[in-house]
Order: structure tokens, then sequence, then C-alpha cells
């Protein structure tokens, strides 16, 4: 790069004797590049040491924030949906008791109408029973009053057809005797 | 007519001597210490107040910082991070001498051949160090594309070898000649302006004419000055980069 220079002198120059075109001057590299040296690394280190890490530091902050705030949103909609659930399962649970709670009520008072109806029957069959009883008993009473009735019409008939006076015992043994055959 | 040379002149300000080494303090590091003070004292000025949310200036800060990181990223990968602070100092270093020199009588220190030469070829044995250091020998493999046919392998390795070296050269002489050009050209249409107000009568009416030039210009050279040194940024990425992954 430190070829001879082509360019620029031809540019007519007032008063100074300075014929080199002032850009590629070469009597001006060593103090240039010194400068640029010192500059250009001091720049670098205060970027590196302080403006870098300050700038950086508050996109990340920054960021960091942004990301902890969408956390917190969607830890929010989380709990939203997690008590929106409960809601619904609340709702399920309270809509099955509200059905089971029906149907004991509705086994109790079947089942109480049985009770209810299978003692009213029992009562029913007693007295039938107790009815029944006593139309046997009045049975058996008339047919032993038909003995009698029997003993009684018997003996006046012995006596018209026979003559004879047959006691009132001897018809009974006959007609038991008659009976039991 | 002024000479657009002029402003391309080193002066001398404080003849210093640093053991044998010219250090004399000129106009051109008098700009250098100028920018570093300007770019980092704007740079701690801005994020003073390290608000989650920004100020105008912070964000400005944070875009800086953002845009060199994103570059850094694209180009290198997340491993490539490591050289941000360096990347960094490149483009701010470059952009605020690049600004300076757009104020009407300041030095603009990227116009001398010398110092952009010197970043370039820093960047250049930036390069070659990381490059074998990282890789050993396979950092050779950068000359030797994959996927050629071994008839036109010398050819190919020759042309990158070539254009390996070439490059310090183009890198440094982008910037410098971006900057003498536009500077000299904003010179000459300025001249203009009062060579014809100087002619009088007829000239002096059409005066308004380079007047509007230079102001095109001068737009264009603010958008020039923040190119170059993005281009000149990039350019570093993509060369280190090819320290990192010499395999192409």
């Amino acid at each position: 790069m430190t070829e001879p220079v082509i360019t620029g002198t031809e540019v007519p120059h007032g008063g100074t004797a300075n014929k080199v075109f002032p850009p590629l001057d070469p009597t001006t590299v060593s103090p240039q590049l010194v400068w640029l040296a010192i500059t250009f690394v001091a720049l670098y280190f205060l970027l590196k040491k302080l403006a870098i890490p300050r700038i950086g530091g508050v996109i990340e902050e920054r960021q960091n924030r942004i990301q902890r705030d969408i956390d917190a949103a969607e830890r929010l909609k989380d709990d939203v949906d997690g008590a929106m659930k409960a809601y619904e399962k609340a709702l399920t649970d309270a809509r099955g008791n509200a059905t089971s709670i029906a149907r004991e009520t509705r086994d109790r008072l079947t089942s109480e109408v049985d009770r209810e109806r299978a003692a009213v029957e029992a009562a029913t069959s007693k007295k039938l029973a107790e009815a029944e009883a006593r139309i046997e008993a009045t049975k058996l009473k008339a047919l032993s009053s038909v003995d009698e009735i029997a003993a009684d019409i018997a003996g006046p008939v012995v006596k018209q057809l026979t003559g004879k006076d047959v006691g009132a015992d001897e018809i009974k043994r006959a007609l038991s005797a008659a009976a039991g055959e | 007519m002024p000479d657009p040379i002029h402003q391309f002149e080193v002066k001398r300000l404080i003849p210093l001597d640093f053991f044998g080494v010219d250090a004399t303090f000129t106009n051109s590091a008098l700009f250098m210490v100028a920018g570093v003070l300007l770019s980092f004292g704007l740079l701690m000025y801005a994020s003073r107040g390290r608000s989650l949310v920004p100020s105008r200036l912070q964000s400005v800060a944070e875009s800086l910082y953002e845009f060199v990181a994103g570059m850094v990223r694209d180009s290198m990968g997340e491993q490539g991070m490591k050289f941000f602070p360096l990347i960094f100092t490149f483009f701010l270093f470059i952009l605020t001498l690049n600004m300076l020199g757009m104020v009407p009588g300041f030095f603009t220190v990227t116009s001398q051949l010398w110092v952009t030469a010197a970043l370039a070829v820093f960047v250049f044995l930036t390069v070659i160090v990381i490059g074998f250091a990282k890789n050993g020998l396979g950092f050779l493999k950068l000359f030797v594309p994959d996927g050629v046919p071994i008839y036109v392998l010398p050819l190919v390795s020759m042309i990158e070898v070539i254009s390996f070296f070439s490059r310090p050269l183009s890198h440094s002489l982008r910037l410098f000649a971006n900057m003498l050009a536009g500077h000299i050209t904003l010179k000459v249409f300025a001249g203009f302006i009062i060579m014809l107000l100087g002619a009088g009568g007829a000239a002096s009416a059409i005066a308004p004419l380079p007047l509007l030039a230079v102001l095109g210009i001068t737009a264009l050279e603010f958008l020039v000055a923040f190119l170059q040194a993005y281009v000149f940024t990039m350019l570093t990425c993509m060369y280190l980069n090819d320290a990192l992954h010499p395999g192409h």
C-alpha cells in the first residue's frame, strides 16, 4: 500500500511548499497511527468495560422483565383455568348430589309405601283370617246345632214309627255312630 | 477557487516524541480523541437513566447496540458475540469520525489513507491470528472451497488466495476513497457558488444551482458516512467469520 502516489499533486496548490497529496503524506503516518492506536484501544476498553455492560444490562433486564411478566401472565391464566375447572367440577358434583338425593328420597318413599302397604295387607289378612275363623266357628256351632236338632227330631220320629219312647242319650249315641261312619 | 485538498492536511499542533517515534499531536489526533470522547460520552449520557422504558436518547444508544449485535449474530452466529466489543468499537469509531467530518471546518480522520489502512490491516492480521489459533492448519481450508472439481482447484485456490490478500486493500480504500471523494465534491461545488457570485452578472444568477447540488450532496454524504461505517463493520464481521468457520 506504500506505492508512490500518482494522484493529487497536479491540483494547483497556492503558496505552501508541500507537494504531497495530504491524505497520503507519509510524514503523517507515525503521528496518526500512534494516536489511532491510543484512541482506538481507549475506546475499545471504555466500551467493553463501561458502555456495553451498561446498555447490554438494561436490554437484558428489560427482556427478563418482559419474560417475567409473560410468565406471571401464564401462571395467572393457569390459575384461572384451574378455578374454572374446580367450578365446573363443583357444579358436576352438585348436580350428581342432587340426583342421588332425589333418588334416595324416591327410594325411601317407595320403601315406606311398600312397608305400609305390607303392614296394611298383613292387618287385612289377619282380619280376614279372624273372620274366616269366626265363620268356621259359626259353621261348627251350626253343625253341632244340626245334631241337636236331629236328635230332637229323631225322638218323635222314632216314637211315631215304633211307638217306643227312646231315651235322648240313646238317640245321641246312635246319631253320632251314624255320623262317624 | 478554494483548494479542495487543503481540508485533508494534517496540521502539527503539539510536537511530541515517544522514544524516537514521532507522536506529534495533530489535528487528526485531536479529532480521534474528540470522536472517542463524544461517542463514549454520548453512549454513557444516553444510558445514564438505565430505565426499563427508555428515553429517546437511550433508545438511540440501544438501537446502535442492537444494530451491531444483530450484525454480529447474523454473520458469525452466537459464538461471534465475543467479538462484539471489538466490532462495536469499529462501528462507533468510524461512524463518529465520519459524522464529525460532516461538520463544516472539521477534519475527517477517515479520509486519511494511513488511518483506514491501519484499521484494515489490523482486521486482516486479527483474522489470520484467530484463524490459525482456532483451526490450526484447518484455516487453510478457506482457500480450498468444497465441491470444486480437482482440475480447476489450483486455479480457484489461487484466486481465493489473491482475493484474501487483497482484502485489506479494498477494505481500507473503500472507506478512504468514499470519504475523500465526498468531501472533495462538496468543497468543489461550494467553490462554484463563490466563483459564480464573484463573476457577477448572469453567472451570479445561476449560483443557486451549485447551492442546490451542495444541499443534495450533503444529504448524500450523511448517508455515505453511515453506510461506509456499516460496510466497513459488516466486512470486518464477514472476515472474522472466515476465521471462525474457514470451511465455506
